[in-house]
């Protein structure tokens, strides 16, 4: 068991989920407050629509790619909800509308990805400006979202173990869920691997590699477009300038959770920790007081750093010798 | 046997590349339970065959027949449908990914809608059992060396239910009682009615296993012929298109040196605990010393050691009289040693650079690259080296992953010579090389030691290789050094002898 503890198998995924679960402890011994479930469910609350959008870029991220759009999506997609719900749509339709635009998107860049052979550092960055942009088109300043159905959703509130938790939450958690199973138990997840460790190979393989890609993309579209909707949810607001770096701490959140930035390994539950102690970071200062909201920049950035490197020294701990070479 | 309709027909097959006619009007045809070989010399155009064959590349002009109808076969993913299962030259297999998992990816069994892991696995450990693979197969690929890996894309190929089998120089990395399982396994699948082509470079291989052979050469048809009626020496002759005399020559090459040459470099008492058990060498100038012993001896773990990509921990080695630390490889490349190592996919050849690019690069990192060569040097040293081993490439700045998988070899090898280095260490430089050229190699390694008194160790799961020319042979057992043979205890007979654990 120990043994199985300690072994290098899965072993930034472990680091990640003890670092989480320490610094939780810790802070509940310094800070008097701070332990509670409340506080707990905090976390997930107000980075539910991280979490959405963290896990369709782990996919992107496992194959190798990146999708730089996401956080305009986000901002598109609340604005497009907001504005149409102040033009009285109902809000069953335009939630799922909202969903669909993210997916749409997200499909045709995965198309030019695949058929232009460009890079998604490129496509997406274009993507990113391009539909910023579109959100100003619609209006430039922020709509507050009326709609009483709308609110309904957005205050409804789940009691559990003594505290309450939103709809976003259940949301996240139900795609966070249907993530893993993806990708560990279909053959669209194992295609993602694949392309991740050696795209030639993959096609070789008779690898439906061009398929998954562009459904990849998709994948992580309809993931924004639904961030997008659970940002709305969070804001009661549509606005050209919401979420406007998230896609940074989306893949934050991902390299922290312990998948590689080449590709090919990584697994989406270390996504939903990555996204927690970012959280928790920020909460953190919070209870600190004194500390300004950049600090949480900080924090990330040094983790970031520490992650990459320990990456790195994992994988070469792993590729030092083997009974079986020669 | 070619009474029956073919289940593969090729017809007039055309196939050019910027620079070269890689296929020009090929005819093939593979019938039903039969095992086919394809030969050639390196870049003759047996993988492009196979390639256009397989969908992964379009051919220019010319027709394929699957079972007498025409088709036209669009991607890999697509032969695999239609019943053609393919193991490419290069092991194409995804390292970050499992054993059983490579076996099986694209067909995964699937049970109440989730991938059957479990199955996987037994199905997998099952599979690996023919060929006597008793390893984790929940390891990740890159766990394993090349030779594993071969087995696994081999495993992965076999278990697709296909009609036709390709495999692209599966044996390159095997030794012999791995080739052995696989030649089993082969005649069981042949006896099942499965047609099987087959490429290499062994001749052995080729007349223990083949019904038929084709031979191409410079992308040309030149026949196809019953193996039985097929004599060695005409086999050879149609390949490289010319007679054996420069083979034969070399037999008479002479294999001495100076007693009292000058030691070169000494190892004393030098280990790698895990690796390799401690061993003396002494390597004298102008000596070719030959490394035997079969996959997994410690032969690559000890030269290792000399070239400082693993460390020492106990024992001391000395160069020109001097004690040295070697403690990566730039020190070594600093005392003038190099290797030229197994894999060319992990060796640093970097397919996306020219052919000069990859030939000049470790002679550029011994400058420094604050001292770079002139664009007309670097031409220089190119193209002496592509004419001094023969690489077949169009000219100097062909992308080296354009190039077949023997010129790749080759030009790992141009590489090192660049840098002129007084002992060069060589593992398994002429795997997946032409007999052509690997007489050229041969030849150049004792005209580099007899000529240049350069210290070459060299490396060969073939013995017969090693044999005809070193001076000196160490043989390996379990990563331990157990025999040192020379003058006419070099033989097959004796080293096979001490490999298989006799004593003198
Ligand atoms: N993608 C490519 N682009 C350009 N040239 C290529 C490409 N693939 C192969 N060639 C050229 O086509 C010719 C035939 O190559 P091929 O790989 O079929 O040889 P081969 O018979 O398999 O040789 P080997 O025994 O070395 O594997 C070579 O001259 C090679 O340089
Ligand atoms: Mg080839």
């Amino acid at each position: 068991m120990i043994n199985k503890i300690l072994s290098t198998k899965n072993l930034s995924l472990k680091i990640t989920i003890t670092l989480f679960v320490v610094s939780f402890l810790i802070c509940s011994l310094i800070y008097p407050g701070f332990f509670s479930w409340q506080n707990f469910f905090n976390l997930f609350i107000d980075n539910s629509f991280l979490l959405i959008t963290a896990i369709g870029m782990t996919f992107v991220i496992l194959t190798g790619g990146i999708d730089l759009s996401v956080g305009s999506v986000i901002a598109f997609v609340s604005m497009v909800i907001a504005f149409l719900l102040q033009q009285g749509l109902n809000a069953f339709i335009v939630i799922p509308l909202g969903v669909m635009i993210g997916g749409c998107f997200g499909a045709i860049m995965g198309l030019i990805i695949q058929k232009f052979k460009v890079q998604p550092f490129i496509v997406t960055l274009a993507g990113m400006f391009l539909i910023r942009g579109l959100s100003f088109l619609i209006s430039v300043e922020s709509i507050s979202i009326k709609d009483p159905i709308f609110n309904r959703i957005a205050n409804y509130h789940i009691p559990i173990a003594g505290g309450a938790i939103s709809v976003n939450v259940v949301l996240s958690l139900v795609v966070l869920a249907l993530g893993m199973y993806l990708a560990h138990f279909t053959k669209f997840g194992r295609t993602v691997y694949a392309i991740g460790g050696d795209e030639e190979s993959a096609q070789l393989m008779g690898l439906k590699v061009g398929r998954t890609k562009v459904l990849v993309y998709t994948l992580n579209g309809l993931c924004s477009g639904l961030a997008g909707v659970a940002f709305s949810l969070y804001m009661l607001s549509g606005y050209g300038l919401h979420a406007e770096g998230l896609e940074m701490d989306s893949i934050a959140s991902v390299v922290i959770g312990g998948t590689l930035l080449t590709g090919g390994s990584g697994f989406v539950f270390g996504t939903l920790f990555g996204v927690l102690i970012q959280g928790l970071i920020q909460t953190v200062i919070m209870f600190q007081g004194t500390l300004s909201s950049w600090w949480t920049k900080i924090f990330v950035g040094i983790l970031l750093f520490v992650f990459i490197v320990l990456q790195k020294v994992i994988s070469n701990m792993k590729t030092t010798k083997n009974e079986f070479n020669n | 046997m070619a009474a029956a309709e073919p289940i593969i027909k090729m017809a007039k097959i055309e196939k050019s590349f910027p620079g070269v006619k890689a296929l020009q009007q090929v005819d093939f045809e593979l019938a039903a339970g039969e095992i086919h070989g394809l030969m050639g010399e390196n870049g003759a155009g047996k993988s492009t065959l196979i390639k256009v064959l397989t969908g992964v590349y379009k051919a220019d002009s010319g027709q394929i027949f699957l079972d007498g109808r025409p088709i036209r076969i669009k991607s890999p993913e697509h032969a695999q449908k239609i019943g053609i299962s393919t193991v490419y030259q290069e092991v194409n297999l995804c390292p970050n990914l499992s054993v059983a998992e490579n076996i099986f990816i694209g067909r995964e069994p699937i049970k109440n809608g989730r991938i059957d892991w479990k199955k996987i696995k037994n199905e997998a450990e099952t599979v690996l059992d023919k060929f006597d693979l008793k390893i984790d197969v929940d390891r990740k690929l890159s766990f394993y060396s090349v030779a594993v890996q071969q087995m696994v894309a081999i495993a992965r190929a076999l278990i697709i239910s296909a009609k036709v089998i390709i495999l692209d120089e599966p044996t390159a990395s095997l030794d012999t009682d791995e080739t052995n399982k696989l030649f089993e396994v082969m005649r069981q699948l042949k006896s099942e009615g499965i047609a099987i082509i087959y490429i290499t470079h062994f001749l052995n291989n080729v007349y223990e296993i083949t019904d038929r052979i084709t031979i191409l050469r410079n992308g040309e048809l030149i026949d196809t012929c019953l193996t039985e009626s097929l004599p060695r020496i005409e086999l050879i002759s149609k390949m490289i298109g010319k007679d054996l005399e420069q083979i034969k020559e070399m037999e008479n090459y002479s294999k001495n040196i100076g007693e009292n040459n000058k030691v070169l470099l000494k190892a004393e008492g030098l280990a790698s605990k895990g690796n390799i058990e401690a061993f003396d060498l002494e390597l004298k100038e102008g000596e070719v010393l030959g490394l035997a012993g079969l996959l997994g001896a410690g032969r690559t773990e000890m030269v290792e050691l000399l070239f400082g990509l693993n460390k020492a921990d106990q024992g001391r080695i000395i160069i020109d009289g001097k004690e040295v630390k070697l403690n990566s490889p730039k020190d070594a490349v600093d005392y003038k040693i190099a290797l030229c190592p197994e894999n060319r996919k992990e060796a640093g050849l970097i397919g996306n650079l020219s052919v000069r690019e990859n030939i000049i690069l470790a002679l550029q990192v011994t400058r420094g690259w604050f001292r770079k060569l002139s664009q007309a040097r670097q031409l220089e040293i190119a193209q002496k080296y592509i004419d001094l081993i023969n690489i077949k490439t169009p000219d100097t700045e062909q992308l080296v992953k354009n190039l077949s998988g023997g010129n790749q070899q080759k030009v790992v090898l141009a590489r090192w010579l660049a840098i002129n280095p007084d002992l060069l260490i060589l593992d398994e430089p002429t795997k997946g090389i032409d007999i052509g050229t690997k007489a050229d190699i041969q030849k150049l390694v004792l005209e580099l030691a007899s000529g240049e008194g350069m210290s070459v160790v060299f490396i060969s799961s073939e013995i017969e290789e090693v044999t005809r020319i070193s001076q000196r042979v160490v043989v390996l057992c379990d990563r331990a050094k157990i025999a040192e043979l020379t003058g006419s205890e070099i033989n097959q007979k004796e080293i096979m002898y001490r490999i298989a654990g006799g004593e003198a």
